[in-house]
């Protein structure tokens, strides 16, 4: 089990969540760095992101969407306000309109990563911390749209 | 499900009411015990009335409230609010754990 540890900070917002994997520094980076990597990850589990613009440098800007499991999609954006390689990296993430342009109204999760080397492996912290409770409840049901279509999956399947 | 029970109003409303640390701090106190607004404005260096006014931006929030003793307002935590703060916060939880093995499934692969 990957994760370690998470804290939840209701008052403020904010959520850690610390995993360690068993792979170098340099790998787990990748895993953000690289657009194909980090969109086979990044989307909940029935929302697979495409990555159609990732610029990783400080200021740099990315394009994503996401494909929900009835081929809607979301669309959202990085805006990268700190990067060292390969050990930490802050960005901004919102959500945008179907051009990619962040929306007038966003307030975004504000998201650090660090990553430290253990023995035989890396330490990933991830901390985000949300400014806008309608943005974590949109981001939130995602999730959960996914979770019910799979459960209902899971029904068709037992009754086929 | 729980999440689907806060509305998005409610929820910028017990958010914004938390995102101030006075705010925050009045919260713990009243939820160890019920206080009346005189007693909290010993502890902060600013007005009764500039008290006053954080506690009701935490009633108007749902985060507490107040009950009528003689001449004075007790005020007392809802902790039940707070509550479903921290189960949107668990959702969201769920999410990265999620990320988190799909990461180390990846890694896992060569």
């Amino acid at each position: 089990m990957p994760v370690v540890k998470s804290y939840r900070d209701a008052e403020a917002l904010r959520l850690t969540v610390v995993a360690e994997f068993a792979a170098p520094v340099e790998r787990v980076w990748r895993v953000w760095e690289d657009p194909r990597l980090l969109e086979r990850w990044w989307g909940p589990p029935g929302w697979p992101a495409t990555f159609e613009r990732h610029e990783f440098v400080v200021g740099g800007r990315c394009a994503y969407y996401m494909t929900g499991p009835e081929g809607q999609r979301s669309h959202g954006w990085w805006r990268i306000t700190a990067i060292e390689p390969p050990h930490r990296l802050e960005f901004d993430d919102g959500f945008a309109d179907e051009e990619g342009r962040p929306l007038d109204s966003d307030r975004p999760i504000h998201g650090v990563v660090t990553l430290e080397p253990l023995a035989g492996g890396t330490r990933m912290t991830m901390v985000s911390t949300f400014a806008d409770a309608e943005y974590m409840e949109r981001v939130i049901a995602m999730g959960m749209e996914e979770g019910i279509s799979q459960a209902l999956g899971q029904i068709d399947d037992l009754l086929a | 499900m729980v999440v689907r029970e806060l509305s998005d109003a409610d929820a910028d409303r017990i958010f914004h009411a938390l995102a101030d640390a006075t705010r925050r701090d009045i919260f713990a106190r009243v939820a160890r015990e019920g206080l009346s607004v005189s007693a909290l404005a010993q502890h902060y260096p600013m007005s009764f009335a500039a008290v006053q006014k954080h506690v009701a931006v935490l009633h108007r929030a749902g985060l507490v409230h107040k009950e009528r003793r003689g001449r004075e307002q007790v005020v007392h935590a809802e902790p039940a609010t707070l509550r479903r703060a921290i189960d949107l916060l668990e959702a969201y939880e769920r999410i990265w754990h999620r990320r988190v093995e799909a990461i180390d499934r990846l890694l896992d692969e060569d």
